[in-house]
Parts: C-alpha cells; sequence; structure tokens
C-alpha cells in the first residue's frame, strides 16, 4: 500500500507534466468516442431518414435510384406511376395508408414535392416522429406551398410570401420558370435533420395547374397560356405520380404486399422497402467510418506515446529516488509495480476525463449541432462497445507504463545504488 | 539493544569475493579474506575507482557477487535469491549516500518512516514502541527535532544528511553502509555529524562501516583501514 501511496504523492510533485499527459489522453480518448457517438448517430440518422414506411412503390428501375430520388431528393424517375394504378393498389386490404410522391418541378436548387395532407399524417422519420410545423398550415388550397427548415433558411422565406417554381429539377440558364403561376407560403416545416427540408411541398393538383396548358411537354405561347386565377382545383384531374409510400396494416403482410406489387401485370413497378435498401446503401458508405475510426485510434495512440514520452523523460531525474527505495530494501519488481501504478492511475484520469469531456460536450453541444447541421444524436451517451474502447484504451495505456518500468528495472539492476549519469 | 553476538563470531565475513562489472575483464573486487567484527566504526579508505561503492553494493546484497562468500550475521548473501536479499537489507541494514538520500516528494518524517513500510520485520524490531514517539527521539538526538514535518528541499544538505542518519536507524539495524556521506559537508559540520552517528549507533548497537577518499576524518573511527590493502583487483 505503501507504494501506492507514493506513486500519487510522486504524481501530485509532478503536477504540471502529470495533468499535461492526463489531458493529452483524455483529449484523444474523447475525440475516439465522439467519433464513435457521430459515427452511431449518422448511421441512426441516415437509416432513420424514413420510418414506420413499409414500402416505396414506383416504375420499375432500380432500387437505389428509387430510394434515392423519393428520400434523398437525388437524380431523377425514368417513368411515373400512373393514377389509374395507384387507385387501384391503394385498395389492397393489407394497406393501411399511402402517401402519394410527385416530383418534376424546381424551385431555386430545392426540389418540388407535390403530395396531399397524407404526407403530413404518415410520414415519419427517425422512428417516431413526424413533420411538425414550425408556422403556418399545412396544404389547402391548390397554390399553397409548404417549404422545409432549410429552404426558409437558405432564402430568408417567411409566411405569405410568393414563390415561382421552375420547371425540371435544374436551376441556371435557360430553365422555363412558371412565372405566370407563383405559390403562396401557407406553412413552414420544422428542422428534422432529413432531406425533407431541403424540399417544397405543394398538393399533387398544384403540380398538374402548373402545366395545365402545356402541350407535349412545351410552354403555351401567351396567347394560349390560361391565368392561374382561371384554374379551379375540381377541374384538375392527376393522372400520374412519380412514386408513393405505403404502410402495411400488419408488419407481416410487408413481403407478399411487396411481392404483389412487383407483379402487377397492368404496369411495370416496383416496392422496395426502405430500411433494408437505406442499411445497404449505408454498408456500402462504411469506409468513410472505417476512416474516421483509424484517425481516431491514431490519436490515441500518439496520446500514449505522450505519455510514454512524459514518463521517460522523468525517469532520468527519478533513477535517485529508484536507487533510495532500492537500498531501503524495496524489491526491483515493487519498482516496476510503483512506475506501472503511475501510468495506470495517469491514464485512469485521462480516460476519465476524456469520458467526460466527449459525453458532457456531446450533451451541451447536441441542441446547437441539431439546430445547426442536422445532427441529432439520439440513442445511449454511451454502449457496450465504447466501454470495449475504453476496456482497450486502459489496458493499453497501463502497459505502456510498463515499457518505462522495465526500464527503469534494469538500470536500478545494472546502476546498483550509485546513479551513473 | 541487538542480540550480542559471541564476539568471535563476525558480523561481517567475506571470503574469496569477485565482483566483475558487465562488460569489464578485471575485476573490480577481488577479496580473499576480510572481517567486520559487531560494534566496530570501520573506516575503509581508497581513491575514486577503488571500487568503495562497489563492496558497499555487494554488502547491501544490491550487486551479485560473481562468486566467493560474503555473509552478513552468518548468512551468506551470495545463497540468497534477490527478493531475499532486499528483504534482508530492508530488516537488517542502514544505507547513507553521499547526498540526496530523500525523496524530495515527502516530508522529512515520511522519509524516516519509509523502511517501516518496506519491511514488516523492520518494523517489528521496533518491539511495538510509538513509531511516532521513536521517530521524534531520533530525530532530537541528531538535532533534527524541528523539521520533522518540513518538505526535504527546504533542509539545508547537512539537516538532509541527518535526516539520512535517521531513516538508516531506525528500527536498530544490525550494519549501517555509509558512502561517503560527509564528502558534502564543510569540516566543522562533518566532525559534528560523525560524532552524532557514532553516538546513535553506539546507543543502538549499529556497527557502521564507512567508506571515503578523505582521510582527515580517519581519527573519529575505532578502525581504519585501506581497501586496497583488502582488495587485490
Amino acid at each position: 500500500m505503501v507504494l501506492l501511496e507514493l506513486a500519487f504523492k510522486s504524481l501530485r510533485n509532478r503536477v504540471f507534466a502529470t495533468s499535461l499527459t492526463v489531458i493529452s489522453i483524455a483529449l484523444s480518448v474523447s475525440l475516439l468516442l465522439s467519433v464513435e457517438r457521430a459515427k452511431r448517430a449518422a448511421e441512426e440518422g441516415f437509416t432513420q431518414t424514413i420510418s414506420k414506411t413499409d414500402l416505396i412503390v414506383g416504375a420499375r428501375s432500380g432500387s437505389l435510384q428509387l430510394l434515392l430520388y423519393t428520400v434523398f431528393n437525388m437524380g431523377s424517375a425514368t417513368n411515373n406511376v400512373s393514377w389509374k394504378s395507384y387507385q387501384e393498389l391503394k385498395k389492397n386490404p393489407a394497406i393501411g395508408w399511402t402517401i402519394p410522391y410527385s416530383l418534376g418541378d424546381a424551385h431555386r436548387g430545392f426540389r418540388v414535392v407535390g403530395t396531399n395532407e397524407d404526407f403530413f399524417k404518415y410520414y415519419h422519420f427517425r422512428g417516431d416522429q413526424r413533420i411538425e410545423l414550425q408556422s403556418g398550415r399545412i396544404l389547402e388550397g391548390l397554390w399553397d406551398v409548404v417549404v422545409g427548415a432549410d429552404v426558409v433558411k437558405k432564402l430568408n422565406y417567411h409566411l405569405g410570401d410568393k414563390i415561382i417554381v421552375s420547371h425540371g429539377i435544374t436551376k441556371g440558364e435557360g430553365v422555363v420558370h412558371h412565372g405566370d403561376k407563383p405559390f403562396e407560403i401557407v406553412g413552414i416545416m420544422k428542422q428534422t435533420g432529413t432531406p425533407l427540408d431541403r424540399a417544397v411541398y405543394m398538393s399533387l393538383e398544384g403540380g398538374e395547374a402548373l402545366h395545365i396548358d402545356w402541350k407535349d411537354g412545351a410552354m403555351p405561347t401567351r396567347d394560349k397560356m390560361i391565368p392561374a386565377n382561371q384554374i379551379r382545383k375540381e377541374d384538375l384531374v392527376v393522372d400520374e405520380i412519380t412514386a408513393f409510400f405505403v404502410g402495411a396494416k400488419s408488419r407481416i403482410d410487408t413481403l407478399r404486399l411487396q411481392r404483389e406489387i412487383n407483379d402487377y401485370k397492368p404496369e411495370p413497378l416496383m416496392a422496395i422497402i426502405p430500411g433494408v435498401a437505406l442499411s445497404e446503401l449505408w454498408g456500402g458508405l462504411s469506409y468513410a467510418e472505417k476512416v474516421l475510426r483509424i484517425i481516431s485510434w491514431m490519436v490515441v495512440v500518439v496520446g500514449f506515446m505522450a505519455m510514454l514520452i512524459a514518463l521517460t523523460t522523468t525517469l532520468n531525474e527519478r533513477r535517485r529516488e529508484m536507487a533510495i527505495l532500492r537500498a531501503l530494501g524495496a524489491r526491483s519488481s515493487q519498482l516496476v509495480g510503483l512506475l506501472v501504478f503511475e501510468s495506470a492511475v495517469l491514464t485512469f484520469l485521462g480516460v476519465a476525463l476524456g469520458v467526460g469531456l466527449s459525453v458532457g460536450l456531446i450533451a451541451l453541444l447536441k441542441p446547437w449541432l441539431e439546430s445547426e447541421f442536422g445532427l441529432f444524436l439520439g440513442g445511449p451517451a454511451l454502449t457496450g462497445f465504447d466501454f470495449l474502447l475504453i476496456l482497450i484504451t486502459f489496458s493499453g495505456g497501463t502497459l505502456m507504463g510498463l515499457i518505462p518500468a522495465l526500464r527503469a528495472q534494469k538500470m536500478a539492476l545494472k546502476d546498483g545504488l550509485s546513479v551513473k549519469l | 539493544m541487538n542480540q550480542p553476538l559471541n564476539s568471535k563470531e563476525p558480523l561481517i565475513e567475506i571470503k574469496n569475493l569477485f565482483f566483475t562489472y558487465e562488460g569489464q575483464d578485471k575485476p573490480t573486487l577481488n577479496i580473499p579474506a576480510f572481517k567486520v567484527m559487531p560494534g566496530e566504526n570501520l573506516f575503509l579508505f581508497g581513491p575514486s575507482g577503488s571500487g568503495k561503492t562497489t563492496l558497499l553494493e555487494c554488502l547491501a546484497g544490491v550487486l551479485q557477487p560473481n562468486s566467493g562468500s560474503l555473509k552478513i550475521l552468518g548468512k551468506d548473501l551470495c545463497l540468497m535469491k534477490p527478493a531475499e536479499r532486499d528483504s534482508f537489507r530492508a530488516e537488517h541494514l542502514g544505507y547513507i549516500f553521499q547526498s540526496f538520500n530523500l525523496i524530495p516528494y515527502l516530508t522529512v518524517f515520511e522519509n524516516i518512516i519509509l523502511p517501516l513500510y518496506l519491511s514488516p520485520a523492520r518494523k517489528a524490531r521496533l518491539k511495538g514502541s510509538d513509531v511516532q514517539l521513536v521517530i521524534r527521539g531520533l530525530c532530537g538526538n541528531l538535532g533534527i527535532g524541528d523539521l520533522a514535518d518540513k518538505k526535504v528541499l527546504e533542509l539545508s544538505v547537512g539537516q538532509q544528511q541527518r535526516v539520512a542518519v535517521a531513516r538508516a536507524l531506525l528500527g536498530t539495524p544490525d550494519l549501517l553502509l555509509a558512502d561517503e556521506p560527509t564528502s558534502a559537508l564543510d569540516t566543522d559540520h562533518r566532525e559534528k555529524f560523525l560524532k552524532l552517528l557514532f553516538e546513535v549507533a553506539e546507543h543502538f548497537g549499529t556497527t557502521v562501516v564507512f567508506v571515503s577518499h578523505d582521510r582527515s576524518i580517519e581519527n573519529l573511527f575505532s578502525l581504519s583501514l585501506s581497501l586496497q590493502t583488502i582488495n587485490q583487483s
């Protein structure tokens, strides 16, 4: 026990060097844990971009493509789903709800999505989170739009602002604007941290109304234009949508439902299970997280190196101390124990501080990370895997202490009691 | 205070002792025969590099001789395992260095009491006396009674050496090994220091083996020997 006391007093005596070592270990440990936490949050955020939706149905193409243009606002559909098929499939008794999803137009770089009130009712992300409005109301009239949080932030919009939708999903020169038919912002969505934030939502009829006077994909000439005030919702006929989301009444029916839609004879359609597709996509991106993890381990190794250097450099000054203890009858194994215990204490303090730093900082910065970066750090602060990392770090640091300790033992045995510098 | 040994029984008995440092061909120590009787105050002198410290370290059981026998209190250190030598040293020996005897981050009191923590056998030699009182008494005898709670770094060199004596003699060891402990002191303090050392050692019945290259203090010892006469290397 006296050796433990000696170790503590010795560390306290070198409090400046000791604290630097502890801080360097703490910083590397907190980096390691924060990277793990961010990685978990990113994975969870990614695979939970959409939840509670059992199937996404679109024209037959690749499953990844369907996922990208529906959930991630990326890429475009090669074909559409006819309204007739949609209505027919909707009647399937296994289906609980659907959300129609129509793409094709854009507003200053943001996608415009045609949908209906079911979108606000049934679309879920991150478990049971639903779309909420920070102000205004959901879609009612033909010329209403509800905008995502990022759109508002970027373009500095307010309720009641009129916006112009452009044809096609690109932006830049030569893009045709539907300048004759402005929309009014009636609702602003709360930040979701998903691609939902970067889109503008209007009714399906609104999308149709934009193109009511178009013929064969071309803009009408001035004389054939139908002014916005002459178009009524009731007159509009929606004849196709891009895709639709399906919630099954019972999860068990999902696979059967998927098969039925894939085999739907009148039209070539495909249904994907978003959870599965998202996990596959994330798996393909996992090299990035591996790189992150490798980097944080390297930082931990650098932290240990700092400790090793700190312990080794003080060792020379402490040879006299070791000789005194030897002269008093301490065994050379006790000297090793003393030094290893010191590194164990340093590592323990460093790891504890690092865990505190990581958990504390994340708890402190959580609201800011959520609102500024849409990075939702859900789940437990520390998982079993984190404890494994902590254990590995602690053992590694303690073992690292063996290097100077064994060196000191060797020197003590060789030197005897006289310190030959 | 120690068990009186048979006066014919030497405290230290060396026969054909050889010690060679690793990487050297010539032995540093080659002592055919050497004895120290209990109660003697032996002054061993010799020039630097003559093997004074090496001999002390062999006596302390820190260095392991290559061959021969080295008996202290009738026990052959050469036949002991390293850990046994360590506990033998902790129980029976005191050691004083030339300087820097003390652990800088402990107080004077903590430094003195350290051997008792490292060796239960050493503590047992106090026969249940109050350790606090023993240490205070020892410090009083050595003229450092008021320093017990000070930090080591606040002490002068002379005071530090006296603390080292107190620590080496706590628990009444049989043998005190001193490696030029006076060389950092000026002449006045040297004599005063040695007188105190002998006084306390005699009181405890501790035999003193003192090595130095400085023969000016030789006359204070009961016995004086040149290392070169016993070491044939």
